[in-house]
């Protein structure tokens, strides 16, 4: 040891000899780090990548090397990914696997307009693969799932789109489940995210049904209906019997009806016939039952039937088949004007819908005040009066935390539970899953949510991020706005009264099931639509919900076809603009041999019962009676324009074409009605 | 002197001991029982998103050489590019078979999942069980086919569409055919979606989108029928004149 400190540091020439030799070596370590850059290795990777390949020459060119740097400051993205991702833009690529020189899969947007972290989330200025990607513990912004990745689109597209079902479905739960009742959630727009579910109101609940059910409803909604959006709060049997206490008490009686029930008949007939009615007037177009397999069938519009028996008192169920709306003004289900008979059937066929398993052996004791007041404790502190009105108790403001940026949420702010990986992907996800697992004292319910669910929420909370909300106006794609749309008079009142808007859509408002009828007054012939409405036949023969019929009056039809006729008329045409009696019999030929040859409409459509077979379009045997001849024209020219999202493809017809298929429907006026066999 | 040399030696040997490594994973159980084969009983050519679970389990079984359910033999999942297996491996249950949920990897393609048993010798057995992850372009497609094309290209009927399938002269090809589709030229695929049949002489009865469709949309179409192409559709690839 004591001869190498003489060796080295001997003398002042030895020493100063040494510490230059040290010097020069530490000098030389800045430049052989920056030399031994991970990046650095990745471009040569690269370069040696190509060169064996045909296109080498191209690629090489275009190769850029050193730092590479994507600058958007109107996004706050500096993203270095290029730098190693050399091959993104490099379509030829498409066969290598190996990262990171990957070519980027087909994408809607440019990689130079909005770089890599708007979408992948990650460190954009990193310029090792470890600080990149973030898979380290402690690193704020890690790399976003593939999973989750149409959170990405949710930021500035607050529109649906059809490449993003996940985040449509997300978000879509968001509205269904009541997230939005309790979590207060601002799109980047700043316009409140509302419930499209319809919670009952409470007010009057003890003439709708008894305590023992509320009590077996609460202990577990999703035994009494497994399609039950309401989630399980998961309550002890002492806390129930309290609730279900106070919610009878608190209950109003509704304006009694002055109409007696109507005799409920209890012969094995009046159950057939009681299913046929439900069958005909449709009602498993919105409601749906479990059939003898288990599986649930019908919409989900309305509440699941499976177990109405157990639930509902007969009067009650009586005064809501006889008008739903009294009840319940703002209920989607339409006044059917079912006369006692009817009301009667469906009735006998609702009440045998019972389980005797869900209420059990359940027997509740008169309730004391002191039970009563303590429920009233409880409903206030779960937050009950968030979806439903009760009586007495205030909508709570602010009931759960804001959501608005939970999808920029620092992991360092987070409390996570045992077990669930430090991201917040996951954290979401397990808070969703299983909120309680966080804590016991913690107020959320449980969901009951499949996994694919779950994911779908989570991709759309992930799209509610401070990036989001910071986002230059010009790129967000804005969410159409809900229509007010109100129809005017006897009509309008009608419009309301038989709830057209849960099917159809006017002007912006309403549902999808049932085609748009915006443009209606153009479209059909008054004398049909009485007909229609009066007695809807059907007109799309593979369709499952259909109109169902409303018993209305001829004063009634003809009120509804005069305000339709005049009021629901495209500006583009007259309807009267095509003079149908004009058509020559060599137009209908020529129509023909266009309608069977040229583009072959029998494929989706019935002219001839004993020859068509088309399955997916309105059969047209009696069209030339139901349609004006204009609509057709422009319908054939181009469908989209006067109905947006028909199925119809646009055939761009030539005048000519068009006219000459127009005269071969319009002569289709009354062929032989046949029932068309259902596969 | 020699005490350092020797403490250094120890913790040298120490640290030497930390670094070996140890056989991955908790100690599993031995198998109870062996079989000779891996057979499928559900869950193959599902459609999910990439990095998305599938919509259904992936069971299989294993059975013996006389092709009987085997309770209690380990069954192993293995695939490339990032699929996650929960869990990835197991014993079969009383009925022989054994039930993963599987997440495929983050890109979009064929996924061949591996399901492997050992006999008693450790001599491995294993099928391939193909998944299909779809990437932005095949999910737009996936989407567009449920509104325009499912009704007359899929011959199945389900209570909430009936299939025009049968009601029409020429039978309009399923897109998982492989045999045929993977036949039909990006080029020509792309002209039937936006021309129609008869355009390519083929039967009028399929429609042309292209003023329904944009041209983004047609060609997420296509990727998602090359997608679903069951034999997996295999590119020709760019061909260059040799340097």
């Amino acid at each position: 040891m004591k001869k190498l400190v003489n060796v080295l540091f001997g003398d002042s020439a030895r020493a100063f000899g040494t510490l230059s030799a040290v010097l020069l070596i530490l000098l030389a370590v800045v430049p052989a780090k920056d030399y031994f850059r991970d990046w650095r290795a990745y471009q040569k990777g690269y370069l040696r990548l190509v060169r064996g390949r045909g296109d080498a020459t191209t690629l090489t060119r275009r190769f850029q090397p050193g730092l590479q740097q994507i600058w958007l400051p109107e996004l706050g993205v500096v993203d270095r990914c290029t730098t190693c991702h050399s091959a993104l833009k490099e379509a030829t690529l498409v066969d290598v696997k190996m990262q990171p020189f990957r070519t980027h899969p087909p994408m809607p947007h440019n990689l130079t307009e909005f770089g890599c972290v708007v979408c992948h989330r990650g460190q954009g200025g990193a310029t090792t693969a470890e600080e990149a990607h973030g898979s380290t513990k402690s690193w704020e912004d890690p790399i976003l799932p593939a999973r989750y990745l149409q959170s990405a689109c949710g930021q500035c597209h607050l529109e649906r789109l059809t490449g993003t079902p996940l985040l449509n479905q997300g978000r879509e739960i968001l509205a269904q489940y009541g997230c939005v009742r309790c979590h207060v959630i601002k799109t980047p727009e700043s316009v409140l995210m509302t419930g499209a579910d319809d919670p009952p109101s409470l007010e009057h609940i003890a003439g709708k049904t008894t305590r023992e059910w509320i009590a077996a409803w609460l202990k577990n909604p999703q035994g009494y209906a497994g399609s039950a959006t309401m989630p399980n709060f998961q309550l002890a049997d002492d806390d129930i019997r309290d609730i279900s206490a106070f919610l009878i008490a608190q209950s109003t009686p509704e304006a009694a009806s002055s109409e007696p029930a109507p005799a409920v008949p209890t012969n094995d007939a009046a159950q057939q016939d009681g299913a046929s009615l439900y069958g005909e007037s449709f009602c498993a177009s919105c409601h749906a039952t479990q059939n003898a397999a288990g599986l649930l069938v019908g919409g989900n519009v309305g509440p699941e039937l499976t177990r109405v028996g157990s639930k509902v008192k007969s009067e009650w169920l009586a005064s809501w088949l006889r008008n739903p709306g009294i009840y319940d003004p703002g209920t989607k289900m339409p006044h059917y004007r079912l006369d006692a008979r009817q009301i009667g059937l469906l009735m006998a066929f609702l009440g045998d819908k019972t389980d005797s398993d869900f209420i059990g052996n359940r027997h509740l004791d008169a309730a004391t005040p002191i039970q009563i007041a303590h429920g009233k404790q409880l409903v206030n502190e779960r937050g009950c009066a968030s979806c439903h009105e009760i009586n007495g108790i205030k909508k709570p403001d602010n009931f759960a935390p804001e959501l608005t940026l939970v999808g920029s949420r620092p992991l360092a702010k987070i409390l996570f539970a045992p077990g669930v990986p430090h991201t917040l992907p996951d954290y979401i996800g397990a808070k969703i899953r299983n909120p309680r697992s966080f804590g016991t004292s913690l107020k959320m319910p449980q969901y009951s949510l499949a996994p694919q669910q779950v994911d779908a929420l989570v991709t759309a909370l992930l799209a509610q991020t401070d990036r989001a909300q910071k986002m230059p106006a010009g790129l967000r794609i804005a969410a159409r706005k809900p229509s007010d749309y109100r129809p005017a008079g006897k009509a309008g009142q009608l419009i309301e009264d038989m709830r057209c808007f849960s099917c159809h859509s006017i002007n912006g408002r309403g549902g999808d099931m049932a085609p748009d009828l915006t443009w209606e007054g153009t479209s059909v012939t008054r004398a049909w639509l009485v007909n229609f409405l009066k007695n809807p036949n059907t007109l799309r023969p593979a369709l499952i919900r259909r109109m169902p019929r409303f018993n209305v009056t001829d004063a009634e039809a003809n009120t509804l076809a005069d305000y339709i006729m005049t009021v629901y008329q495209t500006p583009a045409f007259d309807r009267d603009s095509l003079d149908s009696s004009r058509f020559a019999a060599a137009d209908v030929e020529h129509g023909k041999e266009l309608f069977y040859g040229k583009y072959a409409c029998e494929s989706c459509h019935i002219v001839d019962p004993d020859k068509d077979k088309g399955y997916i379009g309105p059969t047209l045997t009696q069209v030339g009676a139901r349609l004006n001849s204009a609509w057709i024209y422009h319908w054939l020219k181009n469908a989209q324009t006067l109905r947006p999202g028909t199925l119809e493809p646009v055939w761009n017809m030539n005048n000519e074409e068009a006219r000459a298929v127009t005269a071969f429907l319009m002569a289709q006026k009354a062929g032989p009605r046949k029932e068309i066999a259902r596969k | 002197m020699t005490r350092t040399w020797q403490a250094c030696a120890i913790l040298l040997l120490a640290l030497g001991g930390a670094c070996v490594r140890r056989p991955a994973g908790p100690t599993e159980a031995a198998p109870k029982a062996f079989g000779a084969a891996v057979v499928l009983v559900s869950g193959d050519k599902q459609e999910a998103a990439i990095g998305a679970q599938l919509g259904q389990p992936l069971v299989v079984q294993v059975n013996d050489v006389k092709g009987a359910a085997v309770p209690g033999a380990l069954v192993r999942f293995a695939a490339a590019g990032g699929t996650v297996f929960q869990p990835d491996h197991g014993f079969t249950g009383p009925d022989g078979q054994f039930t993963t949920n599987v997440s495929l990897g983050s890109m979009a393609g064929q996924y061949q999942i591996v399901a492997s048993t050992a006999d008693a010798s450790g001599k491995r057995a294993q099928i391939q069980i193909p998944e299909i992850a779809l990437g932005y372009r095949e999910q737009l497609g996936q989407q567009l086919n449920t509104i325009h094309c499912i009704r007359c290209h899929d011959p199945e009927s389900t209570p909430e569409r009936v299939s025009n399938h049968d009601n029409l002269k020429a039978q309009a090809h399923q897109f998982t055919n492989g045999a045929v589709m993977n036949a039909i030229s990006d080029g020509n695929l792309v002209a039937i979606i936006g021309h129609g049949g008869a355009a390519l002489n083929k039967s009028a009865e399929m429609p042309p989108y292209e003023h329904r469709l944009t041209k983004t949309e047609i060609d997420a179409l296509a990727a998602y029928i090359r997608a679903v192409a069951d034999p997996p559709y295999r590119p020709q690839g760019v061909f260059y004149a040799s340097n």
